[in-house]
């Protein structure tokens, strides 16, 4: 008897759901963010249609203000893959010169949740998978792996499919779509073991390094291009850190730690306190139900 | 705080910060566990678990911290923490204080990482229940040492038995409100036993536990409960053999998914392994067409494989050119699966809108999407006392046994044998929400006996002999509406032009074919099923059928849809705002319905559910019966069939 570990099962599992969707949906797209979890979902699509390239193309919503190392990484991985990448930005925020130094949540909710919105209307997409995990935050816990959305994007958590056994109803009326998780039920550490096992590359800002950064409102921010506005007495500081999350630079903030292999930043990770979006800003807004809220409105 | 802190923790911290290479070495190669935990609402199935991502470090400091401060605000457990407000999810229930979803939890201990199911014990969330159960290995059912085995502990294990779960556990919880009394807890497990074995449990682990104070969560026997001789829920977890080697046991099936052809020169058959091993050079059949082939190779990404098992996604190449394609499962040959279209099956519904015996649902088994009708339960199961009740229909929450028919054979084996091909999911045609669930148990008529294929005189013959493409014009509408006026008119025009046609009328089917059936829903449904069954036959043998029927519901007009060939299906609305066609009144049906003399009349007592895209709709407020009918004649000619 061949045993099957638990990264195996869940590889396994990611495939089928991949597989499942290109075969029900007419026009599915897969978001990518560049981060550790886009990286292994990614991976997983070569897996799943392997000769094939993945029959779907890589959407990143950008918001221009990602960190230079992954729009390298992006455009890297994308070629590798042999994908469509396309790449939206919202033309009102791109007009209104939206940043997240001055605009707070207006930030997130014009370039990603808006973004998101125009992008998958423009294309006609009516499946989009993304990474999230149901792990990382209390109401993903609840979402199911087919996210039903109606056609202005809106999620009813009251309402949502049962999904038994590995039957996914892939049905949806015009216009209507299906966010899809085949991360679902990966857990961070299962992301970071399947990395190191599968030689999966990652932006290097995961992994400790001398950076410039900032202290700012109990951020640890690194200051990575000249859009960065200093604040009176405010000098970029040298300091070895590392990422957890990568999202908008301004707004993730960075760990200090010497962990610069993979294997390290593991151990950091097992032997850490803290959970891995206490560096998002996000989460906190609208009391406990941050993620919640974000979701009903369109977020991913 | 309480004794469990003092307990071990499940990761070795030492290791990690010792040997981290050790460490990761170890947990590649862990298993996995997915389980529910089910209980009444009261017996601390959230704080179990809470305690179990708690002990096992899942909780981190931030989200600890926010801990402390909801329990002190909304807690039920005074300044103490709160372990249930940590898998608490949705805004809408924490306050309420219910968890009212299926929620997954993870944690992982140095042995196996687990998947938990939290699924709530309501008795209106018998759904929720059944749906966590299905991906579970094992179930751990909760009992609250203060009152016993409860209605509702019968209640889940009966569901839990049902959905295939072969590893029970009884957690008698709270123990340290009972004193850690070994008499409760003996008295408990006995009861249980009792019962377990009325409904068919051979067996169960039981153990005393305490979610809040950590009892025999971690390590047994606790302090507490010196005459306790069993393993810890822990370890209990970390041991139990988990049914891989008996899925890999069994014959080879694979469903297969998508077909792989990235060029002309490969064609892959995508798929994960529902049971039995594979290697390359194995018979193989590919059911249910019933050809064989061998496997000629196992591709993957990472290089071809010696042999692929059981829950193994993988791709298959055939050494020979079979047709081969999603829907169809690749099994052993020498045991291949059945196909069958009868089904008798336990059906459990899911939705507020109740089962419509005889209505067409979508059924998804595998990777196999049919078009199938339930019959009227044999029976419906009370999930309390276990009784079969008789029963029309099944409403949210229902459990009963009906007979199913598929439009066509599908590949399957008896739940209990399969979940993979026993299971299925049935889906609403209108609103696409997946409304039951469904667990073969036997099928009643093989489909070998039924020979659908290679009719020496195929259907394209028929079609070609007469010079047309066969279509179903269906006219739709209120009664009085025009429709029967209008169809007959486009008839007469179809054959002045030499098409052969044929016009199934309402009134004239229901003197003949259909006069056993009445005007209840039930049997309007029948009524156009069986229309639909002869205008496909006619359609076979190459006519154009014209059906003028009010044929009020949009889901039996859907289902016709689904049984005739896709583009030759035409639906003309024949739209007539209800006072008009109550004005007209030609047969003075309504003037009747409104006196009541005739009840379930549509429009009137019964709804029409007007098409939403038909393919032709007809305003006859403005438009003439002929008028009407030389514009679908022109349309029907210059879209449909245009090479007539």
């Amino acid at each position: 008897m061949q045993r099957l570990t638990h990264l195996d099962r869940l590889e396994a599992e990611s495939i089928h759901i991949m597989r499942e969707v290109v075969a029900e949906a007419d026009n599915p797209v897969m978001l990518y963010s560049v981060g550790k979890d886009s990286a292994v979902m990614l991976h997983l699509a070569k897996k799943a249609f392997h000769p094939a390239p993945p029959p779907f193309p890589l959407l990143h919503v950008d918001t221009t203000w990602k960190f230079r190392d992954m729009y390298a990484l992006r455009d890297k991985a994308a070629k590798a893959a042999g994908m469509e990448l396309l790449v939206y930005h919202n033309p009102e925020a791109l007009e209104r010169g939206i940043n997240p130094f001055d605009h707070g949540a207006l930030h997130t909710d014009l370039w990603k949740t808006e973004g998101l919105k125009q992008a998958l209307d423009k294309w006609k997409f009516d499946a989009a998978f993304g990474g999230a995990r149901r792990d990382e935050e209390k109401s993903r816990a609840k979402e199911r792996i087919f996210s039903f959305r109606t056609a202005s994007h809106a999620w009813d958590p009251k309402n949502q499919r049962p999904e038994l056994w590995n039957l996914y109803n892939a049905k949806k009326a015009k216009g209507e779509s299906i966010r899809v998780f085949p991360l679902s039920n990966w857990t961070e550490l299962d992301i970071w073991q399947y990395i190191m096992k599968e030689g999966i590359e990652i932006v290097p800002l995961y992994m400790a390094a001398e950076r410039p950064t900032v202290e700012r409102d109990g951020l640890l921010l690194m200051v990575d291009d000249e859009r960065f506005p200093l604040l009176p007495g405010e000098t970029p500081v040298v300091r070895s850190i590392r990422f957890r999350t990568l999202g908008c630079y301004p707004l993730t903030g960075a760990i200090e730690s010497r962990a610069a292999t993979l294997p390290e930043v593991v151990q950091e990770m097992l032997l850490t306190t803290t959970s891995e979006r206490q560096g998002r800003a996000i989460d906190k807004d609208a009391g406990g139900a941050g993620m919640e809220k974000k979701k009903q409105e369109g977020y991913f | 705080m309480n004794d469990a802190s003092s307990e071990p923790l499940y990761r070795v911290d030492a290791l990690i910060a010792e040997d981290i290479e050790a460490y990761l070495d170890l947990h590649q190669n862990k298993g996995l566990l997915r389980f529910i935990t089910c209980g009444s609402v009261d017996d601390g199935k959230s704080t179990l678990i809470g305690r179990l991502l708690y002990d096992s470090k899942m909780i981190f400091e931030d989200q600890l911290a926010a801990l402390e401060a909801d329990s002190k605000r909304v807690g039920t457990q005074g300044q103490a923490i709160d372990f249930a407000l940590l898998v608490d999810g949705l805004a809408a229930e924490r306050e309420q204080g219910i968890t009212i979803d299926v929620a997954y939890r993870f944690f992982a201990t140095e042995k196996r990482k687990f998947i938990v199911a939290d699924t709530p014990g309501h008795e209106q969330y018998t759904r929720n229940m059944v749906t966590g159960a299905s991906t579970a290995d094992l179930a751990v059912i909760l009992v609250d040492a203060r009152k016993g085995v409860l209605v509702q502990t019968r209640r889940h294990s009966y569901l839990a038995h049902l959905i295939g779960i072969r590893h029970l556990v009884l957690a008698v919880n709270k123990m340290d409100l009972v004193d850690y009394s070994q008499e409760v807890f003996d008295r408990i497990v006995a009861d249980y036993r009792a019962f377990a074995g009325t409904i068919g449990i051979a067996d169960f682990t039981p153990i005393p536990i305490s979610g809040f104070k950590g009892d025999n969560i971690t390590q047994a026997p606790s302090v507490n409960t010196p005459w306790y001789d069993g393993p810890s829920l822990i370890e209990h977890l970390e041991t139990v053999e988990i049914e891989g080697a008996a899925a890999q046991a069994r014959s080879l099936r694979m469903p297969v998914q998508w077909v792989n052809r990235p060029n002309l020169d490969f064609r892959g058959f995508a798929g994960q392994i529902a049971s039995g091993t594979v290697r390359p050079g194995d018979a193989v059949r590919v059911v249910p067409s019933g050809k064989t082939s061998t496997i000629k190779s196992i591709v993957t990404f990472d290089g071809e494989l010696d042999e692929a098992v059981a829950g193994q996604s993988v791709t298959l190449t055939l050494a020979d050119e079979i047709d081969c394609s999603r829907g169809d499962v690749i099994a052993a040959a020498d045991a291949p699966p059945q196909a069958a279209d009868q089904f008798e099956a336990t059906i459990v519904w899911m939705s507020d809108e109740k089962l419509i015996p005889g209505r067409g649902y979508w059924l998804k088994l595998a990777t196999q999407t049919v078009t199938a009708t339930v019959a009227q339960p044999k029976y419906e199961v009370d999930v309390n006392s276990f009784e079969h009740l008789a029963a029309k229909t099944l409403g949210l929450n229902g459990i009963g046994v009906c007979e199913v028919t598929t439009d066509r054979p599908i590949v399957f084996e008896p739940y209990h044998e399969s979940r993979e091909l026993g299971g299925f999911i049935l889906i609403d045609k209108l609103t696409n929400a997946t409304v039951g669930a469904g667990l073969i148990r036997f099928c009643l008529r093989r489909a070998q006996n039924v020979h659908w294929q290679a009719l020496e005189v195929s259907r394209e013959a028929h079609a070609a002999l007469k010079g047309q493409k066969p279509a179903v014009l269906w006219f739709t509408g209120l009664s009085g509406s025009g429709k029967s006026t209008i169809a007959n008119l486009v008839e007469k025009k179809l054959h002045a032009a030499g098409r052969h046609t044929f016009l199934l009328d309402g009134d004239n089917v229901r003197h003949g074919l259909n006069k056993d059936l009445g005007f209840t829903e039930a049997d309007r449904i029948e009524n156009i099923r069986r229309v639909g069954e002869v205008a496909k036959l006619m359609t076979d043998a190459g006519l154009i059928v014209l059906t003028a029927f009010i044929s009020p519901f949009r889901a039996e007009r859907e289902l016709v849809r689904g049984m005739i060939p896709e583009g030759e299906f035409i639906e003309i609305f024949i739209d007539t705002p209800l006072e008009v066609a109550e004005q007209r009144d030609v047969k003075g049906l309504y003037k009747k319905a409104r006196s009541g003399q005739l009840k379930n009349f549509t429009g009137i007592d019964s709804p029409y559910e007007a098409p939403e895209n038909p393919e032709i709709r007809i305003d006859t407020t403005t438009t003439s019966p002929e008028d009407a009918a030389e514009q679908i004649v022109q349309r029907l000619l210059g879209e449909w069939v245009p090479d007539l």
